[in-house]
Protein backbone atom coordinates (compact mmCIF):
# COMPACT_ATOMS: atom_id res chain seq x y z
CA UNK A 1 0.00 0.00 0.00
CA UNK A 2 1.17 3.10 -1.02
CA UNK A 3 0.97 6.45 1.44
CA UNK A 4 0.36 10.14 0.32
CA UNK A 5 3.10 11.91 -1.04
CA UNK A 6 1.70 15.26 1.31
CA UNK A 7 1.17 15.10 5.36
CA UNK A 8 -2.63 14.17 6.16
CA UNK A 9 -4.54 16.11 7.60
CA UNK A 10 -6.36 14.59 10.61
CA UNK A 11 -9.29 15.39 13.04
CA UNK A 12 -9.67 14.40 16.83
CA UNK A 13 -13.07 12.13 14.89
CA UNK A 14 -10.28 10.80 12.11
CA UNK A 15 -6.99 9.91 14.27
CA UNK A 16 -8.53 6.46 15.49
CA UNK A 17 -9.07 5.39 11.50
CA UNK A 18 -6.43 7.17 10.22
CA UNK A 19 -3.40 7.05 12.97
CA UNK A 20 -4.19 3.86 15.36
CA UNK A 21 -5.34 1.88 12.59
CA UNK A 22 -2.82 2.29 9.94
CA UNK A 23 -0.81 -0.72 8.72
CA UNK A 24 2.29 2.16 8.00
CA UNK A 25 3.83 3.75 10.63
CA UNK A 26 2.86 7.43 10.83
CA UNK A 27 4.39 10.79 12.30
CA UNK A 28 2.10 12.60 13.55
CA UNK A 29 3.11 16.13 14.00
CA UNK A 30 0.75 18.40 16.78
CA UNK A 31 0.86 22.08 15.58
CA UNK A 32 -1.87 25.39 15.56
CA UNK A 33 -1.64 28.27 13.39
CA UNK A 34 -0.31 30.53 16.43
CA UNK A 35 3.04 28.73 16.82
CA UNK A 36 6.36 29.90 15.26
CA UNK A 37 8.10 26.94 15.76
CA UNK A 38 5.60 25.10 14.07
CA UNK A 39 5.82 27.03 10.76
CA UNK A 40 9.56 25.82 10.91
CA UNK A 41 9.05 22.07 10.76
CA UNK A 42 6.33 21.97 8.72
CA UNK A 43 8.17 22.19 5.19
CA UNK A 44 10.72 19.54 6.87
CA UNK A 45 7.37 17.38 7.46
CA UNK A 46 6.31 18.05 3.69
CA UNK A 47 9.85 16.64 2.40
CA UNK A 48 10.13 13.61 4.79
CA UNK A 49 6.49 12.74 3.44
CA UNK A 50 7.48 13.22 -0.09
CA UNK A 51 10.68 10.82 0.41
CA UNK A 52 9.44 8.38 2.44
CA UNK A 53 6.46 7.84 1.06
CA UNK A 54 5.47 3.86 1.31
CA UNK A 55 6.56 3.49 4.55
CA UNK A 56 5.63 6.59 6.31
CA UNK A 57 2.63 8.78 6.37
CA UNK A 58 3.19 12.16 7.87
CA UNK A 59 -0.10 13.62 9.71
CA UNK A 60 -0.92 16.53 10.64
CA UNK A 61 -3.24 17.44 13.26
CA UNK A 62 -4.21 20.90 14.68
CA UNK A 63 -4.29 21.05 18.31
CA UNK A 64 -6.72 24.42 18.50
CA UNK A 65 -9.58 22.72 16.61
CA UNK A 66 -8.41 19.07 18.23
CA UNK A 67 -8.10 19.33 21.64
CA UNK A 68 -8.69 15.73 23.25
CA UNK A 69 -6.22 14.05 20.70
CA UNK A 70 -3.93 16.16 22.18
CA UNK A 71 -5.18 15.63 25.80
CA UNK A 72 -5.20 11.75 25.44
CA UNK A 73 -1.53 11.89 24.36
CA UNK A 74 -0.09 14.69 27.00
CA UNK A 75 0.92 17.07 24.54
CA UNK A 76 0.95 20.50 26.33
CA UNK A 77 4.47 22.02 24.13
CA UNK A 78 4.12 22.38 20.02
CA UNK A 79 5.30 21.24 17.77
CA UNK A 80 5.41 17.55 19.59
CA UNK A 81 5.90 14.97 16.85
CA UNK A 82 4.66 11.49 17.74
CA UNK A 83 5.76 8.67 15.37
CA UNK A 84 3.08 5.78 16.02
CA UNK A 85 2.99 2.22 15.09
CA UNK A 86 0.80 -0.61 15.28
CA UNK A 87 -1.59 2.41 16.97
CA UNK A 88 0.64 2.58 19.86
CA UNK A 89 3.29 6.09 20.33
CA UNK A 90 6.26 4.74 19.96
CA UNK A 91 9.13 8.18 19.58
CA UNK A 92 8.16 11.52 20.91
CA UNK A 93 10.13 14.38 19.43
CA UNK A 94 9.15 18.24 21.11
CA UNK A 95 10.76 21.46 19.10
CA UNK A 96 11.21 22.04 15.95
CA UNK A 97 13.93 20.19 14.21
CA UNK A 98 16.31 19.69 10.82
CA UNK A 99 15.35 16.99 8.45
CA UNK A 100 18.63 14.99 9.34
CA UNK A 101 17.82 14.90 13.14
CA UNK A 102 14.29 13.96 12.75
CA UNK A 103 14.97 11.24 10.72
CA UNK A 104 17.85 9.78 12.48
CA UNK A 105 15.15 9.88 15.53
CA UNK A 106 12.70 7.49 13.78
CA UNK A 107 15.32 6.10 11.69
CA UNK A 108 15.03 2.65 13.62
CA UNK A 109 11.07 2.41 13.45
CA UNK A 110 10.51 2.79 9.71
CA UNK B 1 30.97 16.99 -3.94
CA UNK B 2 33.90 19.18 -5.87
CA UNK B 3 31.72 19.73 -8.82
CA UNK B 4 30.06 22.26 -6.15
CA UNK B 5 30.63 25.68 -7.63
CA UNK B 6 32.29 28.20 -5.23
CA UNK B 7 29.77 30.59 -3.82
CA UNK B 8 30.38 34.75 -3.12
CA UNK B 9 29.09 34.50 -0.11
CA UNK B 10 27.21 31.98 2.24
CA UNK B 11 24.92 33.25 4.96
CA UNK B 12 24.37 30.58 7.76
CA UNK B 13 21.36 32.05 10.10
CA UNK B 14 17.81 33.11 9.27
CA UNK B 15 16.83 35.82 11.68
CA UNK B 16 16.07 39.44 10.86
CA UNK B 17 20.56 39.39 10.40
CA UNK B 18 20.30 36.73 8.41
CA UNK B 19 17.45 37.23 5.91
CA UNK B 20 18.56 41.31 5.93
CA UNK B 21 21.65 40.16 4.41
CA UNK B 22 20.25 37.80 1.92
CA UNK B 23 18.16 40.72 0.80
CA UNK B 24 21.48 43.04 0.59
CA UNK B 25 23.65 40.52 -1.29
CA UNK B 26 21.20 39.43 -3.69
CA UNK B 27 20.44 42.40 -4.72
CA UNK B 28 24.07 42.98 -4.82
CA UNK B 29 23.90 40.09 -7.59
CA UNK B 30 26.10 38.13 -5.15
CA UNK B 31 23.78 35.04 -5.34
CA UNK B 32 23.83 34.34 -1.53
CA UNK B 33 23.27 30.70 -0.29
CA UNK B 34 21.50 30.88 2.49
CA UNK B 35 21.51 28.14 5.72
CA UNK B 36 18.28 28.85 7.57
CA UNK B 37 18.70 26.45 9.70
CA UNK B 38 15.71 24.16 11.41
CA UNK B 39 15.26 27.41 13.35
CA UNK B 40 14.19 29.60 10.63
CA UNK B 41 13.24 32.79 11.52
CA UNK B 42 15.26 32.86 15.01
CA UNK B 43 13.66 34.29 17.80
CA UNK B 44 10.77 36.09 16.41
CA UNK B 45 9.18 32.78 15.50
CA UNK B 46 8.08 32.67 19.02
CA UNK B 47 7.10 35.92 20.11
CA UNK B 48 3.62 37.54 19.41
CA UNK B 49 3.10 41.22 18.60
CA UNK B 50 5.88 43.18 17.64
CA UNK B 51 5.52 46.79 18.39
CA UNK B 52 8.53 48.35 17.53
CA UNK B 53 9.57 47.77 13.93
CA UNK B 54 9.18 50.28 12.25
CA UNK B 55 7.06 50.76 9.66
CA UNK B 56 4.09 48.54 11.00
CA UNK B 57 2.23 51.11 13.17
CA UNK B 58 -0.13 48.69 14.49
CA UNK B 59 2.02 46.37 14.88
CA UNK B 60 3.36 43.03 13.34
CA UNK B 61 3.17 39.15 14.35
CA UNK B 62 7.08 38.23 15.02
CA UNK B 63 6.17 35.11 12.63
CA UNK B 64 4.81 37.08 10.09
CA UNK B 65 7.53 39.68 9.85
CA UNK B 66 9.35 36.77 9.53
CA UNK B 67 7.52 35.07 6.29
CA UNK B 68 7.70 38.92 4.67
CA UNK B 69 11.66 39.00 4.94
CA UNK B 70 12.04 35.28 3.65
CA UNK B 71 9.76 36.11 1.27
CA UNK B 72 11.70 39.46 0.70
CA UNK B 73 14.98 37.65 0.12
CA UNK B 74 13.74 35.08 -2.10
CA UNK B 75 12.29 37.55 -4.48
CA UNK B 76 15.75 38.60 -4.86
CA UNK B 77 17.05 36.00 -5.40
CA UNK B 78 18.59 34.35 -2.41
CA UNK B 79 18.89 30.64 -2.35
CA UNK B 80 17.18 29.56 0.87
CA UNK B 81 18.12 26.00 2.36
CA UNK B 82 16.34 25.03 5.26
CA UNK B 83 19.37 22.70 6.51
CA UNK B 84 21.26 22.70 9.48
CA UNK B 85 25.14 23.39 9.31
CA UNK B 86 27.23 21.03 11.04
CA UNK B 87 30.92 22.51 10.89
CA UNK B 88 32.58 25.50 9.00
CA UNK B 89 36.21 26.26 8.12
CA UNK B 90 36.85 29.20 7.36
CA UNK B 91 40.51 30.10 7.54
CA UNK B 92 41.44 29.79 4.03
CA UNK B 93 40.67 32.03 0.71
CA UNK B 94 37.96 29.72 -0.08
CA UNK B 95 35.57 28.71 3.05
CA UNK B 96 33.70 25.53 3.65
CA UNK B 97 30.22 24.91 5.20
CA UNK B 98 29.43 21.46 5.73
CA UNK B 99 25.83 20.50 6.36
CA UNK B 100 23.90 18.04 8.75
CA UNK B 101 23.28 16.38 5.33
CA UNK B 102 26.43 15.69 5.29
CA UNK B 103 26.96 18.18 1.92
CA UNK B 104 30.10 20.19 1.45
CA UNK B 105 29.43 24.29 0.43
CA UNK B 106 32.16 26.45 -0.66
CA UNK B 107 32.21 30.31 -0.92
CA UNK B 108 34.90 33.42 -0.62
CA UNK B 109 32.91 35.14 1.90
CA UNK B 110 30.79 33.92 4.88
CA UNK B 111 28.19 35.76 6.87
CA UNK B 112 27.58 34.83 10.39
CA UNK B 113 23.89 35.24 11.98
CA UNK B 114 22.90 32.08 13.61
CA UNK B 115 21.37 34.20 16.76
CA UNK B 116 21.27 33.85 19.97
CA UNK B 117 19.27 30.26 21.58
CA UNK B 118 17.08 30.56 24.98
CA UNK B 119 18.81 29.75 28.11
CA UNK B 120 18.08 26.88 30.62
CA UNK B 121 18.30 26.69 34.14
CA UNK B 122 20.00 23.75 33.92
CA UNK B 123 18.35 22.30 37.30
CA UNK B 124 16.79 19.13 38.19
CA UNK B 125 13.59 17.92 36.53
CA UNK B 126 14.01 20.88 33.87
CA UNK B 127 15.04 18.53 31.15
CA UNK B 128 13.76 15.30 31.76
CA UNK B 129 10.26 17.42 31.57
CA UNK B 130 10.38 19.91 28.82
CA UNK B 131 7.46 19.32 26.59
CA UNK B 132 6.05 18.00 29.62
CA UNK B 133 4.73 20.88 31.62
CA UNK B 134 8.31 22.56 31.21
CA UNK B 135 8.90 25.40 28.05
CA UNK B 136 10.17 28.15 26.74
CA UNK B 137 7.75 28.96 24.28
CA UNK B 138 4.97 30.97 25.92
CA UNK B 139 3.56 31.58 22.84
CA UNK B 140 3.31 28.06 21.81
CA UNK B 141 2.60 26.41 24.76
CA UNK B 142 0.19 28.72 26.58
CA UNK B 143 -2.63 27.57 25.11
CA UNK B 144 -2.27 24.14 27.14
CA UNK B 145 -2.39 26.33 30.60
CA UNK B 146 -6.18 27.52 30.55
CA UNK B 147 -7.03 28.08 34.15
CA UNK B 148 -4.20 26.45 35.34
CA UNK B 149 -1.52 27.89 38.26
CA UNK B 150 2.15 28.28 36.15
CA UNK B 151 5.04 30.00 36.82
CA UNK B 152 7.68 32.02 34.45
CA UNK B 153 11.37 31.68 35.78
CA UNK B 154 13.40 34.76 35.05
CA UNK B 155 13.55 38.68 35.98
CA UNK B 156 14.11 40.03 32.63
CA UNK B 157 11.46 41.98 29.70
CA UNK B 158 10.90 38.18 28.38
CA UNK B 159 10.14 37.21 31.79
CA UNK B 160 7.48 39.93 31.90
CA UNK B 161 6.08 39.76 28.61
CA UNK B 162 5.44 35.99 28.96
CA UNK B 163 3.72 35.93 32.31
CA UNK B 164 1.54 38.63 31.01
CA UNK B 165 0.64 37.44 27.71
CA UNK B 166 0.10 33.81 29.86
CA UNK B 167 -2.81 35.35 32.14
CA UNK B 168 -4.74 35.31 28.90
CA UNK B 169 -4.96 31.60 29.47
CA UNK B 170 -3.36 31.11 33.14
CA UNK B 171 -5.71 31.16 36.78
CA UNK B 172 -2.42 32.25 37.79
CA UNK B 173 1.17 33.00 36.99
CA UNK B 174 3.82 33.52 39.29
CA UNK B 175 7.22 34.99 38.28
CA UNK B 176 10.02 33.12 40.11
CA UNK B 177 13.34 35.14 40.49
CA UNK B 178 16.36 34.71 41.95
CA UNK B 179 17.39 38.27 42.80
CA UNK B 180 15.50 41.05 44.37
CA UNK B 181 15.89 43.67 41.34
CA UNK B 182 14.45 42.97 38.23
CA UNK B 183 16.30 44.07 34.62
CA UNK B 184 12.92 44.10 32.88
CA UNK B 185 12.55 47.49 32.21
CA UNK B 186 10.11 49.70 33.87
CA UNK B 187 7.33 49.73 31.79
CA UNK B 188 7.28 45.76 31.03
CA UNK B 189 7.62 45.87 34.75
CA UNK B 190 5.09 48.05 35.77
CA UNK B 191 2.83 46.25 33.60
CA UNK B 192 3.12 42.81 35.10
CA UNK B 193 3.08 44.31 38.42
CA UNK B 194 -0.46 46.14 37.67
CA UNK B 195 -1.75 42.69 36.18
CA UNK B 196 -3.70 40.83 39.28
CA UNK B 197 -3.19 37.57 37.97
CA UNK B 198 0.70 37.75 38.26
CA UNK B 199 2.59 37.91 41.67
CA UNK B 200 6.07 37.70 42.55
CA UNK B 201 8.59 35.44 44.25
CA UNK B 202 11.95 37.07 44.39
CA UNK B 203 15.37 35.96 45.92
CA UNK B 204 13.88 32.43 44.89
CA UNK B 205 15.46 29.37 43.37
CA UNK B 206 13.81 26.00 41.65
CA UNK B 207 14.21 22.51 41.15
CA UNK B 208 11.09 21.28 38.94
CA UNK B 209 9.46 18.32 40.24
CA UNK B 210 6.86 15.77 38.83
CA UNK B 211 6.76 12.12 37.18
CA UNK B 212 5.34 11.83 34.14
CA UNK B 213 4.20 15.90 34.13
CA UNK B 214 4.89 18.63 36.05
CA UNK B 215 3.35 19.23 39.26
CA UNK B 216 5.14 21.68 40.95
CA UNK B 217 8.03 23.99 42.02
CA UNK B 218 10.55 22.91 44.80
CA UNK B 219 11.01 26.68 45.78
CA UNK B 220 13.88 28.03 47.67
CA UNK B 221 14.19 31.37 49.28
CA UNK B 222 18.17 32.14 48.81
CA UNK B 223 18.29 34.61 52.11
CA UNK B 224 16.49 32.50 54.48
CA UNK B 225 16.92 28.57 53.15
CA UNK B 226 13.67 28.18 53.71
CA UNK B 227 12.08 25.55 51.21
CA UNK B 228 8.44 24.94 49.84
CA UNK B 229 6.29 23.38 47.15
CA UNK B 230 4.54 25.54 44.51
CA UNK B 231 2.07 23.69 43.01
CA UNK B 232 1.34 24.48 39.47
CA UNK B 233 1.61 22.68 36.25
CA UNK B 234 2.97 24.30 33.87
CA UNK B 235 6.86 26.22 34.39
CA UNK B 236 8.19 28.91 31.66
CA UNK B 237 11.72 29.07 31.49
CA UNK B 238 13.00 32.94 30.30
CA UNK B 239 16.44 33.52 31.83
CA UNK B 240 17.67 34.44 28.75
CA UNK B 241 20.11 33.73 25.95
CA UNK B 242 23.33 32.54 24.83
CA UNK B 243 24.22 33.29 21.60
CA UNK B 244 24.82 30.10 19.27
CA UNK B 245 28.58 30.71 18.24
CA UNK B 246 29.23 26.85 18.97
CA UNK B 247 30.28 26.29 15.25
CA UNK B 248 32.54 28.92 15.17
CA UNK B 249 33.67 29.23 18.71
CA UNK B 250 37.50 27.81 17.93
CA UNK B 251 37.62 29.54 14.33
CA UNK B 252 36.57 33.02 14.89
CA UNK B 253 37.34 35.79 18.18
CA UNK B 254 34.52 35.23 20.76
CA UNK B 255 34.28 36.89 23.93
CA UNK B 256 33.78 34.72 27.39
CA UNK B 257 30.52 34.82 27.00
CA UNK B 258 30.67 33.41 23.36
CA UNK B 259 29.32 36.25 21.74
CA UNK B 260 31.48 36.77 18.23
CA UNK B 261 33.90 40.02 18.46
CA UNK B 262 34.01 42.15 15.62
CA UNK B 263 36.51 45.26 14.42
CA UNK B 264 35.19 48.27 16.01
CA UNK B 265 32.15 49.81 14.17
CA UNK B 266 32.47 46.93 11.27
CA UNK B 267 30.91 43.17 10.93
CA UNK B 268 34.15 42.01 10.40
CA UNK B 269 35.37 39.17 12.92
CA UNK B 270 38.89 38.02 13.24
CA UNK B 271 39.02 36.05 10.36
CA UNK B 272 39.04 37.33 6.90
CA UNK B 273 36.10 36.98 4.54
CA UNK B 274 34.43 36.20 7.83
CA UNK B 275 31.39 38.42 9.32
CA UNK B 276 29.14 38.47 11.93
CA UNK B 277 25.69 40.19 12.32
CA UNK B 278 22.87 40.02 14.97
CA UNK B 279 22.47 38.70 18.13
CA UNK B 280 25.26 36.17 17.43
CA UNK B 281 27.43 39.52 17.95
CA UNK B 282 25.09 41.69 20.29
CA UNK B 283 25.12 41.65 23.99
CA UNK B 284 23.54 45.28 24.19
CA UNK B 285 20.29 45.44 21.98
CA UNK B 286 19.36 42.84 20.90
CA UNK B 287 16.33 44.18 19.05
CA UNK B 288 15.06 43.11 15.53
CA UNK B 289 15.91 46.39 14.59
CA UNK B 290 19.02 46.70 15.38
CA UNK B 291 19.57 42.50 14.10
CA UNK B 292 18.17 43.72 10.69
CA UNK B 293 20.74 46.96 10.48
CA UNK B 294 23.32 44.94 11.22
CA UNK B 295 22.96 42.41 8.78
CA UNK B 296 22.77 44.87 5.89
CA UNK B 297 26.00 45.82 7.33
CA UNK B 298 27.60 42.63 7.04
CA UNK B 299 26.30 42.42 3.33
CA UNK B 300 28.05 45.56 2.82
CA UNK B 301 31.18 44.92 4.37
CA UNK B 302 30.98 41.74 2.51
CA UNK B 303 30.51 42.62 -0.75
CA UNK B 304 33.00 45.25 -0.55
CA UNK B 305 35.39 42.78 0.81
CA UNK B 306 34.90 40.58 -1.91
CA UNK B 307 35.11 43.43 -4.44
CA UNK B 308 38.68 44.63 -2.70
CA UNK B 309 39.87 40.67 -2.81
CA UNK B 310 38.92 40.10 -6.39
CA UNK B 311 40.43 43.03 -7.33
CA UNK B 312 44.04 42.12 -5.98
CA UNK B 313 43.58 38.59 -6.66
CA UNK B 314 43.20 39.41 -10.98
CA UNK B 315 46.31 41.52 -10.64
CA UNK B 316 47.94 38.65 -8.92
CA UNK B 317 47.11 36.40 -11.57
CA UNK B 318 47.87 38.89 -14.21
CA UNK B 319 51.37 38.94 -12.54
CA UNK B 320 51.54 35.40 -12.50
CA UNK B 321 50.76 35.12 -16.10
CA UNK B 322 54.26 37.17 -17.02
Amino acid sequence: MSTATTPLTVTDESFAADVLASTTPVLVDFWAAWCGPCKMVAPVLEEIAQEKSGVLTVAKIDVDANPSTARDFQVVSIPTLILFKDGKPLTRIVGAKGKAALLKEIADVI
Amino acid sequence: MSSQPTHDVIVIGSGPAGYTAAIYTARAQLHPLVFEGTSFGGALMTTTEVENYPGFRSGIQGPELMEEMREQALHFGADLQMEDVESVSLAGPIKEVVTAGGETHRARAVILAMGAAARYLGVPGEQELLGRGVSVCATCDGFFFKNQDIAVIGGGDSAMEEATFLTKFARSVTIVHRREEFRASKIMLERARANDKIRFLTNTTVVVEGESTVTGLRVRNALTGQESTLAVTGVFIAVGHDPRSELVRDVVDVDAEGYVQVWGRSTATSVDGVFAAGDLVDRTYRQAITAAGSGCAAAIDAERWLADTRDSGTTEMIGAHR
